[in-house]
């Protein structure tokens, strides 16, 4: 029984959050009242919350600075081809601890648990001798291989599996005679899409948002879009204009996947999606 | 008659978001082992069978472990051997030179200046934010219209990357034209020097931390809150307690292994801090006189800018044994601080 407690929030609850909403947005806002205006009218007002007409001629220069369209086709292919691995990998390895019985699996997912803990940032220098060592400096398979696996993935698959995928629809799958694998792919993966996805969503922003390793890693004229945003800030440190201007566009991408999936994002940190 | 039953899918469990203490491995899975296929002699196509339910479990969790053994074991566990060693970004491995690494970093002041910063902007960020981040969930869970609407409201912040907040909050914290100053002389306050003075920095870096991150928590402790009992409240009421009451002695120790579990994974992220720190001035070095230099700028500078990856490396695990020791110590003061209200 979950009524009575609350059934109206007070005045004060709904106060409080709009002060808190407006502080979540007015950020992004005044980044794109500043990246709409030439620096001359910032100088001339520069606390005025409306928006100028330069936003496109800024936009302009911006993409011809850094190489903004091909950070852009990096952004979207690493963070689409990393979110596809995680998903793949973790799917697989959440369906045999969830659903298949062999020695040592308890052992093995008590050491995926342990591994969540552990900063494997800290490895970076290592990292990037064996990428030295296969050539790989400054290409974005650099910056996929390492994020293309994932302990929480892991974790949650099994998670997920475990309850949404009935033990008897194995069974019957078995019964018929499938293969383990033709049940992964045709009983589980199915039963499995909606943890999937969430967890594709979460790998996706994670890697998009990714700034460290690919900084280290890639070269200036391959980048994804934060590497290119550190270029734009170090061209034109003092003309914010133009470097917010460049936030914006680089901040676009994930704001209108916001507004489509953004129900989903809440769902699934209540469900316990995981930082990173 | 709910007013706000929380859309959740069938079998999650949203009072324990994540809490790695629950061991899946404790339920059962279906028996292949025991149970024979029908068939008095064993086929060809039988034994086939038997091999794969065997053999797939293995390789299904194969890719996991493996990439994880290249990308995440072993490079952790080679940091402590480059570390013992003489060893240079272009020139590579040098003579074995035991902790000479470790001494000739720990001799240095800039180690502890970054370590210093570190901790104090993890300070600044952390705490400020879990507070927030309960009472903002307190809102979110007292049965508000549009519920949606506020919950993705909060969590916008978050498809931000570090990198672009970072920009923006360095042209609102600016020394002479940010809005900031321009806001606190609105009420007679002199401009704060946020890109020069030590602590001013560390509160602006702080503050796009908290800026990222307090709806991300918020929305974790709600999750939390909406699983407990609601008579345990009823009780309380009838008892006579009030709202402030109530969450301090029912909702926070409820909300314990919540709150253990975002402070633990905030550490574990918040004293490894780059992006913001690193882009907050063009240069990235963490200001001029270090003021905003955290550990992990500084490894960086000594990796890729000194090429000294035997140093980098020594930092590299000093920083480790640092995030677990804070990881250990958070964990006991979190845990007494959340069940305080329980006796």
């Amino acid at each position: 029984m979950r009524l009575a407690r609350r059934t109206q929030a007070s005045p004060t609850a709904y106060v409080f959050l709009l002060v808190v909403l407006l502080a979540s947005a007015f950020p992004l806002w005044w980044s794109f009242v500043i990246g709409s205006k030439d620096s001359a009218a910032i100088v001339r007002d520069p606390y005025s919350f409306v928006p100028g007409g330069h936003f496109f001629e800024n936009a302009a220069t911006v993409v011809t600075t850094v190489p903004f369209w091909k950070a852009l086709g990096n952004s979207i292919f690493v963070s689409s081809t990393v979110a596809l691995l995680v998903v793949l990998f973790s799917a697989l390895a959440g369906f045999a601890f969830a659903k298949l019985r062999f020695r040592g699996r308890s052992g093995l997912l008590v050491f995926v648990i342990a591994t969540m803990a552990v900063p494997t940032q800290l490895g970076i220098v290592p990292l990037f001798i064996v990428m030295s060592k296969l050539g790989w400096i400054g290409s974005v398979w650099a910056v996929i291989l390492p994020s293309a696996v994932s302990a929480f993935g892991v974790f949650w698959m099994t998670q997920y599996l475990q309850e949404a995928l009935p033990d008897e629809l194995i069974e019957a799958s078995r019964v018929d005679g499938a293969s383990t694998l033709r049940t992964f792919w045709s009983v589980a993966l199915p039963a499995a899409r909606p943890g999937a996805a969430m967890l594709g969503l979460f790998t996706f922003i994670a890697t998009w948002t990714n700034f460290f390793w690919p900084f280290i890693i890639l070269d200036p004229g391959n980048p994804t879009l934060p590497v290119a945003l550190q270029q734009l800030q170090a061209a034109y440190f003092v003309d914010y204009s133009l470097v917010l201007n460049g936030v914006v566009l680089m901040a676009l991408p994930l704001i209108v996947l916001f507004v489509f999936a953004g129900k989903q994002l809440v769902s699934g940190i209540m469900q316990g999606a995981v930082k990173g | 008659m709910t007013v706000q039953s929380p859309a959740q899918p069938p079998g999650t469990s949203p009072g324990r978001p994540r809490t790695a203490g629950v061991d899946p491995a404790g339920q059962t899975a279906p028996d292949f082992v025991r149970r024979s296929p029908v068939g008095p002699r064993p086929t060809w196509r039988r034994r086939l069978t038997k091999l794969d339910e065997k053999a797939s479990p293995y390789a299904y969790v194969s890719p996991f472990f493996i990439l994880f053994a290249v990308v995440g074991l072993f490079p952790l566990l080679y940091t402590a051997w480059v570390s013992l060693h003489k060893w240079s970004l272009i020139g590579g491995q040098g003579n074995f030179v035991g902790l000479k690494n470790y001494t000739d970093v720990l001799a240095q002041p800039y180690f502890w200046n970054a370590l210093k910063n570190t901790i104090s902007i993890f300070l600044l960020s952390s705490v400020p934010q879990i507070i927030l981040a309960l009472l903002i969930a307190a809102a979110l869970d007292s049965g508000l219209r549009a519920r949606t609407f506020w919950r993705m409201g909060v969590l916008l912040p978050y498809v931000v990357a570090p990198v672009a907040v970072a920009l923006i909050f360095s042209d609102l914290f600016g020394d002479r034209f940010g809005l900031v100053n321009h806001l606190l002389g609105l009420v007679g306050i002199d401009p704060v020097q946020w890109h020069k003075e030590v602590v001013p920095s560390h509160l602006a870096i702080a503050t796009m931390v908290n800026f990222r991150w307090t709806g991300y928590n918020a929305l974790i402790f709600l999750a939390a809150m909406q699983a407990i009992p609601r008579d345990y409240y009823e009780a309380a009421m009838i008892d006579g307690a009030g709202r402030v009451r109530t969450f301090f002695s029912i909702t926070i120790p409820q909300l314990r292994a919540t709150i253990i579990f975002v402070v633990i994974t905030s550490t574990i992220g918040g004293l490894q801090i780059f992006d913001e720190p690193r882009m907050y001035d063009q240069y990235g070095l963490g200001g001029a006189d270090r003021q905003w230099q955290t550990l992990t700028i500084y490894l960086y500078q000594l990796g890729w800018t000194q090429k000294n990856f035997g140093r980098a490396a020594a930092v590299a695990w000093m920083l480790f044994l640092v995030v677990v020791l804070f990881a250990v110590v958070n964990y006991f003061v979190t845990r007494r601080i959340a069940s305080k209200g329980q006796r």
